[in-house]
């Protein structure tokens, strides 16, 4: 495998966020009172925790090639659908089996659809996550916004409890980053995935099952999607569907190619997303302690994206051999 | 109903039947007639006795006659003259229905109750879900103004999107109802007055956090999409109040995009700078839940004032005043805007007023709602309209 050597520049991305990073944190931490508190640091990392959750997911598959646009529609509708049948009066194990359940199904079809169908992935899961969205918010619950059933009891605490001070979706999103990066660099999986991202052809050639390795990754997305989910809805009390339609997604791609994970597939790891999501957390805390508009903070964080794909483009230039129309 | 009655009345009444009854009043009018006669011919006084007829006749003249309507209703009743041509103004009109999105609690609300009357009066509703995009609105706006239903009503983005159609389907005939958002075209409307929406909201927290309170006074302000009319007037009425309460300061004034995350977010970082902070305004409960939640999580909801606003969805006001997401809500209750428009329709369909006949406005009537004051009838759900 070409993993391993094709990191031995001095100067990675990851790297260059990472400086940015600390000097951003150091900058904040000087000139902004308050900003370097236990407890400002651990909101820092709670408001990117969803964030980070599914950058996880959609970390593992830019390295394989492939991308999933339909993650956001996914964690709205799958988890509305659950707080939903809980509102109907069935009990909260059936609902969370069947809304859990929901996500993989999608999971696998999206998988068929990029790995059998051979449908580019930027256009398959654009396509189910306006299917997911459509079908979810005219059949499955009755308003945008489901809120959380108060029978849901303990499970709640996955969005807004505490451990020892430390935020539950923080740690769910360590313990999630932490067995992803156990599976990428240990297992059969994610050497595959590895190997699928940096030439498809040639590891479909050296015996890499391309097909059932895509499906299980696009499975792990639908899980995934489902987690960030629960995190995000236990935390607002609520799951508001029309999270779809933000930008969510984007940021969640920002953050993955910020934190140097090149498009072009088969490089970086779970450490470049963790880098990538504190960057953008300290960012974006920063700027609300500094009281800048969303819409200001939205167009900072557009720039950064550009900035990032340029650099994206010059330190992991397309392969000629491989790259083809539709390629994300 | 009446007709009813009266048919028990008489029954319950012995007495005459209807031949005794002619009889009695021929009676009463020939000794009135009589009397008015020897009147005439300066027979100036009247006999003790002629009068005492008199007065009998008439007597009998009036009771008898009353006897005679009852007897008559209680086969055919009284026709009133106004009620059909209600009912004709009524019956077969098209109403177009073009809010936001068809899928949230106002809109829901809004247009289960106009179903009820539009069952009852036997006219029809067109839906067109824009689905919270105001290009598809447009578009949706533009067919069902071609279509030339009788009225549309209509929930505007903002002030000047449907504007122009406004005006083309007025001059079209076709009159327009707007809820809770004007246009900057004229229109008849329904609905929130949202800059004292934010007033009230305002006030609930100088009472809470201002002068004499003993409190911080530092408040955080939630603002929807800042392009929106809605967030827009709500913060001229919160500013308009805080001008004149210096002690109030404002930490933090941003945008959560509509959005229960990023209320929840800013909400969080604001509670960590500012650990003595005394209110939250809020400008929509669907987003609002966020900033609560950040309260609430925090364990802060005894100190920190969170005053939200909105439809009065039970799920998204009540429950929440209960459980201490919100200490105050200011609802406009979509049960009756959906009776305010109900009315409009059916002032429209029978009045028939010209396309430049001046507009009027009705606005909402809301109410401070908070856990001390809130009733069981305080918030709707879904079954109040079935």
């Amino acid at each position: 495998m070409k993993v391993a050597v094709r990191r031995t520049g001095i100067v990675t991305q990851e790297k260059i966020v990472f400086t940015i990073f600390l000097l951003l944190f150091l900058g904040f931490s000087i000139f902004l009172p308050g900003f370097l508190t236990a407890n400002n640091v651990a909101l820092l990392l709670q408001s990117v925790s969803v964030l980070g959750i599914l950058s996880i997911a959609m970390g593992v598959m830019i390295i394989t090639g492939a991308i999933d646009l339909s993650m956001v529609a996914l964690m709205a509708m799958s988890v509305a659908w659950a707080l939903q049948l809980i509102n109907n009066g069935m009990p909260v194990a059936a609902a969370m089996m069947i809304g859990g359940g929901a996500a993989i199904l999608v999971g696998i079809i999206n998988g068929i659809l990029v790995a059998y169908v051979e449908i580019p992935p930027l256009f398959a899961t654009l396509a189910t996550a306006a299917c997911v969205y459509g079908f979810g918010r005219f059949s499955l619950i009755s308003q945008d916004t489901v809120y959380l059933p108060a029978s849901l009891g303990e499970l709640a605490e996955i969005g807004k409890g505490r451990v020892y001070g430390v935020p539950v979706p923080v740690i769910v999103f360590a313990v999630l980053a932490g067995l992803v990066a156990l599976l990428m660099r240990y297992t059969k999986f994610g050497r595959f995935a590895y190997a699928i991202g940096d030439n498809r052809a040639t590891a479909r050639i050296t015996g890499v099952p391309v097909r059932p390795i895509l499906v299980l990754q696009y499975t792990l997305s639908g899980i995934v999607a489902f987690i960030a989910g629960l995190v995000q809805a236990t935390a607002v009390n609520s799951m508001n569907t029309r999270i779809t339609d933000t930008l969510l997604i984007y940021e969640v791609i920002l953050v993955v190619v910020l934190g140097g994970i090149g498009l072009s597939g088969g490089k970086g790891g779970v450490r470049n997303v963790v880098v990538g999501t504190l960057l953008i957390g300290t960012f974006l805390n920063g700027m609300t302690i500094l009281n800048i508009q969303f819409t200001a903070q939205n167009a900072i964080k557009g720039m950064i994206l550009l900035v990032a794909i340029a650099i994206d483009q010059l330190i992991n230039p397309r392969d000629e051999q491989t790259s083809q129309q539709g390629d994300i | 109903m009446t007709g009813s009655f009266h048919a028990a009345s008489s029954r319950m009444l012995p007495i005459e039947t209807g031949e005794q009854m002619k009889h009695h009043e021929e009676e009463a009018v020939n000794i009135m007639r009589d009397e008015i006669r020897t009147r005439k011919n300066g027979g100036g006084l009247l006999k003790k006795a002629t009068m005492r007829g008199l007065l009998g006749a008439l007597a009998m003249l009036s009771l008898s006659s009353l006897w005679h309507a009852a007897a008559d209703t209680s086969v055919e009743g009284i026709v009133d003259p106004t009620i059909k041509p209600y009912f004709e103004a009524m019956k077969g009109k098209k109403i177009g229905y073009v809010p936001f999105s068809m899928s949230y609690d106002l809109s829901k609300g809004w247009y289960a109750g106009m179903q009820i009357q539009a069952k009852e009066l036997g006219y029809e509703i067109i839906t067109r879900d824009p689905n919270w995009n105001t290009d598809v609105g447009v578009q949706a706006m533009d067919q069902l103004i071609n279509a030339k239903p009788d009225i549309i009503v209509l929930q505007n983005p903002d002030l000047q999107s449907y504007a122009k159609l406004l005006k083309r389907g007025t001059e079209a005939g076709i009159h327009f109802i707007s809820v809770n958002i004007k246009s900057a075209y004229p229109t008849y409307y329904i609905g929130e007055e949202w800059e004292l929406n934010g007033e009230a909201e305002a006030q609930y927290i100088v009472d809470k956090c201002g002068a004499g309170t003993g409190r911080s006074g530092k408040v955080a302000v939630v603002q929807g999409i800042l392009t929106s009319a809605a967030s827009a007037y709500q913060i001229r009425g919160v500013t308009e109040v805080f001008s004149k309460h210096p002690e109030i300061q404002i930490v933090s004034n941003q945008s959560a995009n509509w959005d229960a995350g990023k209320a929840h977010e800013i909400t969080q970082s604001v509670l960590q700078q500012n650990p003595d902070l005394c209110g939250v305004i809020g400008f929509w409960d669907g987003m609002d839940i966020g900033a609560g939640s950040a309260v609430k999580e925090a364990h802060m909801e005894d100190k920190v004032f969170v005053v939200s606003s909105g439809g009065g969805y039970k799920e998204a006001a009540c429950d929440r005043l209960m459980d201490g997401t919100y200490a105050a809500y200011f609802s406009y209750d979509v049960r009756g805007q959906a009776r305010d428009i109900n009315n409009l329709i059916r002032i429209l369909l029978q009045s028939k007023p010209a396309p430049d006949a001046p507009k009027f406005t009705l606005p909402t009537r809301g109410e401070l709602l908070t856990k001390d004051n809130i009733k069981p009838g305080s918030c709707w759900t879904m079954d109040d309209f079935k």
